[in-house]
């Protein structure tokens, strides 16, 4: 399960502690620093495990929220031609046998490059 | 044992017509043999489905009252031709719209129109004794004009090259996204489903030629813009009403970086006549070459970096200097099939009866490039040559000292050999002095990855550079990448300044 962690400046390395404390191990898709807005970063827990990490992370001040979806496929802007395919990082697209689009979105980390890449405006992401 | 297009007609009307779609074509030649095919196969249906820019439709839209002749004519803010009186106009796809997001173009306008939405036209004119009207602003939707003809210049290219870029830089093209150092390589075209492709001497495919386009039955004007076939190139003109038309087989796009453009789906019934035709139809995947070209070189000639082929192509991988490439296509491969899924049932059906062309195309035409009088501007023209440099050993006050005295906001900064290895600015400057603790030399702050220009470089593509880098200076660099002058976007005002060499 995904979950997007939103951490203030002052905040202490949470990710870190929290890896320490419960010994389940995070996978750090995609991390983001702004000068304003914090550190942000989208990690990747089994989901069993995805209550009780939430939990800790929030006790240690994190803002924490579940990504239940990744990408968003609008199937009637798309024309199956696979613009997407080869420049997603996580191989979330792919043909099935009558060349119609299949798209995989548990495996996306929300990096936004096939969104830019769709020619027809098929392919979005929440806001987060 | 020949078959005549009598032949063929009669029995297409009778119903008794053996219709396949070009894909099947390789196995039925295999199966029965070039004469076993002849007599089995009366059609063979192609398709394909994909980017075609050069498209747009001829509208009239009735006159007004007190009538007008449109001059400046806009559809949903997007610039159309009024070039053509009174209330005739010409929409292209790729004109973007001058208010809406830049997402929005003629390819839009004309799906909307055919998906029965109202669009706003508005047009501006000087007026005349015989239309005086100067204004008209109003909401039309398909069913209100007189005439709606799609008439595209360029279609249905014969053959097409792919795409990859060996830059450090993502590129947005008319390929799609290009990720730098080779990341991806992308495609168009229906390989054994093109129409052009099953037909490359032009025996069969000419003006008025019965054709599909987007959902219509249409036809072959003629060669279209750029046809050059000698070198495999060909294109066609194609004609159909927009009114029969379907948003199933017409979709509007957008590509990030360059533009509107429209996605029409083309067809063409090719009639069996001879061997001749069975063995071009018989055209596979493998038979199609593709030569993929290097977009991060930005010059007309890009060099080929490898030739592959369909069938490679749609594996979604191919190997390029070793390494494994995914493939993207541009066209979409399942509208292709189901362009000439669809013709093949209207012939089966009986709705379109076929004909030889009234004139053929010229199957040997080379496309010339432009003819170009005045000589394109080069960097070294604009660039100035004296530039105020520091050394990367030097400590920042230096540094400071110098971007004040040379009132500029970009030092190159040279090693000791004087070659050009970084670029400090104000603002790297200013960071530096906010933190004095950790960085004391240039070294410590300058941008190591410098991008630069050289004095011969023509001054539009230096100018792209700034562009896509979102960067307002580009040191300018010889072969032994020593930096001899500098390039700043302020600099290309010189270009359009009266006494200045105009472009
Ligand atoms: S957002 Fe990134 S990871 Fe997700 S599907 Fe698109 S390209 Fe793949
Ligand atoms: S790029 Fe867009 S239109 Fe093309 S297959 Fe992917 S989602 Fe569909």
């Amino acid at each position: 399960m995904k979950l997007l962690v939103k951490l203030s400046h002052k905040s202490r390395p949470i990710i870190a502690e929290v890896v320490k404390d419960t010994g389940i191990l995070i996978n750090v898709d995609r991390a983001r620093s702004d000068a304003h807005e914090g550190e942000e970063a989208l990690v990747d827990v089994p989901d069993e495990f995805c209550r009780l990490i939430s939990e800790r992370m929030r006790s240690l001040g994190a803002h924490v929220s579940i990504l239940d979806e990744g990408v968003r496929h609008d199937r009637d802007e798309c024309v199956d031609c696979g613009s997407c395919i080869s420049v997603c990082p996580k191989e979330v697209f792919s043909f099935n046998s009558e060349w119609e689009l299949q798209v995989e979105t548990k495996r996306c980390i929300l990096c936004g490059r096939c969104v830019i890449a769709c020619p027809h405006q098929a392919l979005s992401l929440n806001d987060v | 044992m020949d078959k005549t297009i009598d032949e063929i007609n009669r029995r297409i009307r009778d119903g008794s017509a053996r219709v396949v779609t070009a894909d099947e074509m390789p196995s039925i030649v295999s199966e029965l043999g070039e004469e076993g095919a002849l007599k089995e196969v009366d059609v063979v249906t192609t398709g394909t489905f994909g980017a075609m820019c050069s498209s747009g439709a001829f509208l009239n839209f009735g006159h007004a009252e007190p009538p007008i002749k449109m001059e400046r004519i806009w559809l949903n803010d997007v610039d159309a031709y009024g070039g053509i009186a009174a209330v005739d106009t010409y929409i292209g796809a790729t004109n973007k719209s001058v208010t809406r997001a830049e997402s929005y173009g003629g390819a839009h306008v004309i799906e909307d129109f055919i998906a029965g939405k109202a669009i706003e036209l508005r047009a501006q004119s000087s007026g005349s004794d015989c239309y005086p009207r100067r204004n008209i602003t109003t909401e039309i939707r398909l069913e209100d004009l007189n005439q709606a003809i799609m008439v595209n210049p360029r279609n249905a290219y014969q053959r097409y090259d792919g795409a990859t870029n060996t830059s450090d830089d993502t590129l947005y093209t008319y390929m799609g996204t290009l990720l730098p150092h080779s990341g991806n390589v992308t495609y168009s075209g229906a390989g054994t489903l093109n129409p052009l492709c099953n037909d490359p001497g032009y025996r069969l495919i000419g003006s008025g030629v019965p054709i599909f386009l987007g959902g219509a039955p249409g036809m072959v004007v003629g060669e279209g813009t750029q046809h050059s076939s000698a070198g495999n190139f060909g294109t066609l003109m194609t004609t159909a009403d927009m009114n029969e038309m379907s948003t199933d087989f017409l979709r509007a796009a957008y590509m990030y970086g360059y533009g509107p453009t429209l996605y029409m789906g083309v067809g063409i019934p090719i009639p069996v006549l001879d061997i001749e035709v069975v063995r071009r139809t018989a055209i596979r995947d493998e038979d199609i070459p593709v030569s993929i070209k290097d977009y991060g070189v930005p010059s007309r000639s890009r060099p080929v970096i490898t030739q592959v082929n369909y069938a490679e192509l749609k594996t979604g991988k191919i190997e390029l200097n070793g390494e494994e490439v995914r493939t993207s296509s541009l066209s979409s491969y399942r509208n292709a099939l189901k362009v000439a899924r669809t013709l093949k049932q209207w012939i089966e059906d009986g709705q379109m009866i076929l004909n030889l062309p009234t004139r053929r195309l010229d199957p040997s035409k080379q496309v010339k490039s432009m003819r170009e009088t005045r000589k394109v501007a080069l960097v070294q023209e604009i660039m100035q040559r004296k530039v105020v440099t520091v050394k990367e050993d030097e400590e920042i006050p230096e540094a400071a000292r110098k971007l004040l005295k040379g009132e500029t906001n970009h030092l190159p900064v040279l090693n000791e050999q004087g070659r050009l290895v970084g670029v400090v600015t104000t603002f790297d400057v200013a960071k530096a002095v906010a933190h004095p603790e950790r960085r004391v030399r240039v070294k410590d702050v300058m941008t190591r990855n410098v991008i630069t220009t050289r004095s011969d470089e023509p001054v539009d593509i230096a100018a792209q550079k700034l562009d896509h880098h979102r960067i307002s200076a580009l040191p300018v660099v010889d072969a032994q990448n020593q930096c001899i002058a500098i390039l700043h976007a302020s600099d290309l005002g010189k270009l359009f300044k009266p006494g200045g060499q105009g472009l």
